[in-house]
Formats: structure tokens, C-alpha cells, sequence
């Protein structure tokens, strides 16, 4: 199937044909979902009663609550987002000092460590947020047992997702992080610095701008990921919700259209990231 | 740098990185290991002792439940891979400038919603009252309403939606490399179709394969919502079963010992994959 090799016309049509239903099937879901978040009804299904703005903006005094309103629902988007910012900030610092660690530096046993640096990528989701649970929840009975310290940060609750989510969020920044590093030019640095810059200065004023879209692409991956994850945040989430495990609870109780409102604020929410990060590196060559 | 310095230097960089995978990912894990083997006595004591793998082999809901989402496991990355390749295919062979860049943004849909979302999204469409039902009904396929959630089939095809993407990326990125003057000379020597796919295409294409399947396969089997949202009554998952046991029975030490089985359970096939494939875990995941 290549460009110089003629095919018969049936075999193409066929091609275009499976094309055509991968992209009805990728998009279908998300579309559904949110032009049932403007149906004037109170379940995301057919048949379609009008357009509506009521999933977004009613008060709740006509018996809807739109998602502007409804508290639970803002108070844990506001939760995720701040789980979003120190993850992003903490993984894509490590990943910076990660990325010159095993691009710069050589040193015994790297080849080892840049293993284990990837095996987050093949650990289950669940279970990085299992393990961790064990271990801060247990050092903090024991702390407790035996020295009578109360430290609750070890408990599930915010510092803990944090951790759960860095755990995995790292290794990505790293590679992201590290992939723009290789293609760095060090004739660079070294005139820099041949021309009176001390490393560091060099650092911060050649290699850092290089990096730039890299560690913005990988704070954009992150937050997102961080925003988006589930399975490690579970595990690992105290009084306060964060906004998948509270769409998730509200999921099993039955779907409203507010879901649908929500989704598609996500949606709108990443998209726009996505296209921010997309963009920039575009304006710098130009 | 005078060597005292660049040792130091080194250190600093090697801190962060020590502290973050021994502190998140290896003593957790350690951590999670020592507790599946230990019995819990009275509410404060335990001995060592391998009863909660002995219940995991008595009872036969969990083996067969374990075997279940390894078998489906591998036959969601099958799929994903048949599904994916073509498309990929197209991405990197046939399509030029601007149309290469749009079918490559389209696969990237699914990911602007998180695995929540697009498993609602599904729920819309698949569930009794759905789109799919009530257009059947309306075209008049069927005159009652079908339920198509709640069955293996659907929790296929939601987790095939959610892998695609780790599969067409590293199927575009290996089937750039291609040179097609190798499937030429693969056609000129007689070849047909089949033979070139078989002996020169996937041959090349082995490291995205390998690499994407690596992917689809951990995230299928660890994955929480789909299967629990979408499927039946019959089709449990073993991760809920570690959800079950740390947070509806607080039984962590059966959790762990669940939660080893399936770490164990994904490293060996893991593993397994790498060497029927002929890769090296480095080159495939970094």
C-alpha cells in the first residue's frame, strides 16, 4: 500500500471507508457528550427537547442546578487544580534536573538507573497508588505507635495524591525534558562561556531558552495529566475531592447533564492548553 | 570545574532523583511487598505467613477474575494493534502536509477528555435509553430498546478507545523510518501483499510495535473505570478487587498481596513481550 505501488480501486475505496468510520468512532463519544450537555432535559439522551444553557448556569431555584452553581462540583475542580499546579511544578523540576542528569553526566551504574528512572511507565496505575498508601499511611501508625507523633501530611489527603501522581508524572517530564536536551548544540554553552559566561550563567542564558518549549510541553502534559488521572488519586484521596473522583461518585448515582457540562469544560479546558503549547514553539521560529 | 566541584555538582543532581524514586516508587513497593506477607493476628500484631496468597489461590473468583484481565488484556492490545495499524499506515505513508497534520491531531481526540469522560461518553451512546439504541428504533432495525453497556464487548471497545492513541504514536514515528524502496523491491521480487506486510513491514515496524503494545497493555490491565462503568455484572476486573479490599473490606494486607500478583502478572508479560520481540526495554520505552 504505497504511493508507487498501484492498488485497485475497490481496495482504496475500502481504505477510505475504514478511515472515515476510526474517525467516527474516536470522535462520536466526546461529541455525544457534549451536545447533551445544552438538551433542555433532564437525562443526556434522546429525544432532543431544545437548546438549553441550564447544565451551565441555573441557580437551582427552578429545580436545576447548573455547574456554575453547584458548589461540590466547584470545590473540586478547585481541588484538582491545585493538585495540578504543585504536581506540574514538582515533576517538571525533577524532570529538568532528571533530563541533565542522564544527558550531561556520566557516572557508574547510570545505565541501571536510567531503567529504573523508566519504571514507572510499567507499573499499573492502582498500584503505584497502593504502595504508596501503604507506606505513608504505615509510617505514620508507626510514627504514631511508637513516638506518638501526628503527622498527617502521611495520611491520604492532598500531599499524598500530590506524591502518588509525581511518582509517575516525573519519568514523562524526564523524557520530554530530555529528548530537547540531546539535540542540544554544546558548542553553544562552550562559547558562552568562551566569551567570559561562568557554566551557570551559560546555563541560564543558552541552554535554559532551548529548553523552553520542552519544559512547557511537558507542564502542559502534566497538569493534564495530573487534572485527568484517576486510578492513583483514588487511592489516595482524604476529605477533600478532587474533581474525577467526585464526577465518578456522582457518575454512579446517575448521569445528569451537569455531567455532560462538566465534560465538556474539561474538554474546552484541555483543548485549549493543548493548543497554547502547540502554538508557541511556532512563533518563536517564525 | 575542579573535580570537587563536579563531584558535587553530580550529588546534587543524583539527590533529587534518589530521593524521588526511593521515597515514591521502590521502598512503597518493598513496602507493599512486606505487607502481603504478613497475617494479621489481632488488631495490632501480625506474624509472617503466606495466607492471603493462599486465598488467592483457594478462591476461585480471584484466580479466574486474575486470569480474565490478563487473557482480555492481551486480546484489547491485539486489537488496538489491528485497529491502529492501518490508520497509522495511512498517517505515515500516504498522507501529505496538511492532511498528515489534521488525521494525526483527530487521533489525538480522545485524549481531551480524561478516561472518565470518554467512558461516559460511551455510556451515552451504548446504554438502553442511548443514541446507538434509539437510532436503531428509529430506522426501524429493532422495535424495543437494546442494551448494548454491560457486556465484555462494550468494555472492549471502550478500552480500545482509550489505548489507540499509545498505540499510533509509536506506529507513526517507526513507519516514517520506512524505505519504500524495500516494499518495492519486496513487490518487484514476486511478493504480494501479505509476504511484503509480513517480511518487510512488520519486521521494521517491530520497536513501535513492541513498544506500543507495551503501553496499551499496562494501561488495559490497569485500568479501573471502563471495565467497572461498562461492564456487566460478569466481567469484573482485578483491579476493582484491589479497590474492593483497601477501600470497602480495609483489608490492606490482602490488598497488597492482590496488588503483587498484579504487578508480578504485568512484569512477566512484559517481559515476555520484549523477548518474543527481540527489544530491549531501553530502546523501546525511552
Amino acid at each position: 500500500m504505497i504511493r508507487s505501488v498501484p492498488r485497485p480501486a475497490w481496495s482504496k475505496r475500502l481504505y477510505f471507508a475504514y478511515l472515515a468510520a476510526f474517525f467516527v468512532y474516536v470522535s462520536l463519544p466526546l461529541l455525544v457528550t457534549a451536545v447533551f450537555s445544552f438538551n433542555d432535559a433532564p437525562f443526556p439522551s434522546l429525544p432532543w427537547r431544545g437548546f438549553t444553557l441550564d447544565w451551565f448556569f441555573a441557580d437551582g431555584s427552578a429545580g436545576r442546578t447548573g455547574l456554575f452553581h453547584d458548589d461540590s462540583l466547584l470545590s473540586s475542580l478547585a481541588t484538582s487544580g491545585h493538585i495540578a499546579f504543585w504536581v506540574t511544578l514538582v515533576s517538571v523540576t525533577l524532570g529538568c534536573l532528571n533530563a541533565i542528569l542522564f544527558e550531561r553526566r556520566q557516572f557508574p551504574g547510570k545505565e541501571f538507573l536510567y531503567i529504573l528512572m523508566l519504571m514507572p511507565l510499567v507499573i499499573p496505575g492502582v498500584i503505584l497508588g497502593v504502595s504508596i498508601l501503604v507506606f505513608f499511611s504505615g509510617t505514620a501508625n508507626a510514627l504514631s505507635d511508637t513516638w506518638g507523633i501526628e503527622w498527617d501530611s502521611l495520611r491520604p489527603g492532598l500531599p499524598l495524591v500530590i506524591m502518588g501522581q509525581v511518582a509517575f508524572i516525573t519519568t514523562l517530564c524526564t523524557l520530554v525534558i530530555a529528548a530537547r536536551l540531546r539535540k542540544f548544540d554544546r558548542q553553544l554553552e562552550e562559547a558562552a562561556m568562551n566569551l567570559g559566561a561562568t557554566p551557570l550563567v551559560a546555563w541560564f542564558t543558552v541552554t535554559l531558552p532551548w529548553l523552553l518549549p520542552a519544559i512547557l510541553g511537558a507542564a502542559a502534559m502534566a497538569f493534564l495529566m495530573s487534572f485527568e488521572n484517576f486510578n492513583t488519586t483514588v487511592m489516595l484521596t482524604g476529605s477533600d475531592a478532587p474533581l474525577t473522583v467526585t464526577l465518578f461518585n456522582r457518575l454512579r448515582e446517575g448521569s445528569t447533564p451537569v455531567l455532560n457540562a462538566v465534560a465538556l469544560l474539561l474538554m474546552a479546558g484541555s483543548g485549549l492548553l493543548v493548543g497554547l503549547t502547540l502554538r508557541k514553539p511556532n512563533k518563536q521560529t517564525r | 570545574m575542579n573535580p570537587v566541584a563536579h563531584r558535587l555538582s553530580l550529588w546534587l543532581l543524583l539527590a533529587p532523583f534518589l530521593l524521588w524514586m526511593l521515597l515514591l516508587v521502590i521502598v512503597p513497593h518493598l513496602q507493599m511487598l512486606w505487607v502481603s506477607f504478613h497475617v494479621r493476628e489481632s488488631w495490632d500484631s501480625s506474624v509472617w505467613g503466606v495466607a492471603q496468597y493462599q486465598t488467592f489461590f483457594s478462591e476461585s473468583y480471584y484466580w479466574r477474575t486474575f486470569v480474565r484481565t490478563g487473557v482480555m488484556s492481551l486480546f484489547t492490545t491485539l486489537l488496538t494493534l489491528i485497529v491502529a495499524f492501518p490508520v497509522a499506515w495511512y498517517i505515515a505513508r500516504l498522507a501529505r502536509g496538511r492532511s498528515k497534520g489534521l488525521l494525526f491531531a483527530a487521533c489525538l481526540i480522545p485524549f481531551w477528555a480524561s478516561e472518565l469522560v470518554r467512558t461516559y461518553g460511551w455510556m451515552i451512546l451504548l446504554r438502553e435509553s442511548g443514541l446507538i439504541s434509539t437510532w436503531l428504533q428509529f430506522v426501524g432495525l429493532t422495535d424495543a430498546p437494546v442494551e448494548m453497556l454491560y457486556n465484555d464487548i462494550a468494555v472492549m471497545t471502550g478500552l480500545v478507545y482509550n489505548g489507540l492513541l499509545f498505540m499510533v504514536v509509536p506506529l507513526v514515528t517507526t513507519l516514517d523510518g520506512l524505505d519504500e524502496s524495500l516494499v518495492e523491491a519486496g513487490y518487484d521480487l514476486g511478493g504480494n501483499s501479505w509476504t511484503v506486510l509480513q517480511q518487510i513491514v512488520i519486521p521494521w515496524t517491530m520497536p513501535g510495535i513492541t513498544s506500543g503494545c507495551i503501553v496499551v497493555f499496562m494501561l488495559t490491565l490497569g485500568s479501573y473505570l471502563t471495565p467497572v462503568l461498562m461492564g456487566g455484572k460478569d466481567s469484573a476486573w482485578f483491579t476493582e478487587q484491589i479497590f474492593t479490599q483497601f477501600i470497602t473490606r480495609f483489608n490492606w494486607e490482602q490488598g497488597a498481596a492482590l496488588g503483587v500478583l498484579l504487578l508480578v502478572l504485568s512484569s512477566a508479560l512484559v517481559w515476555l513481550g520484549l523477548r518474543l520481540s527481540g527489544q530491549s526495554f531501553r530502546r523501546v520505552m525511552g
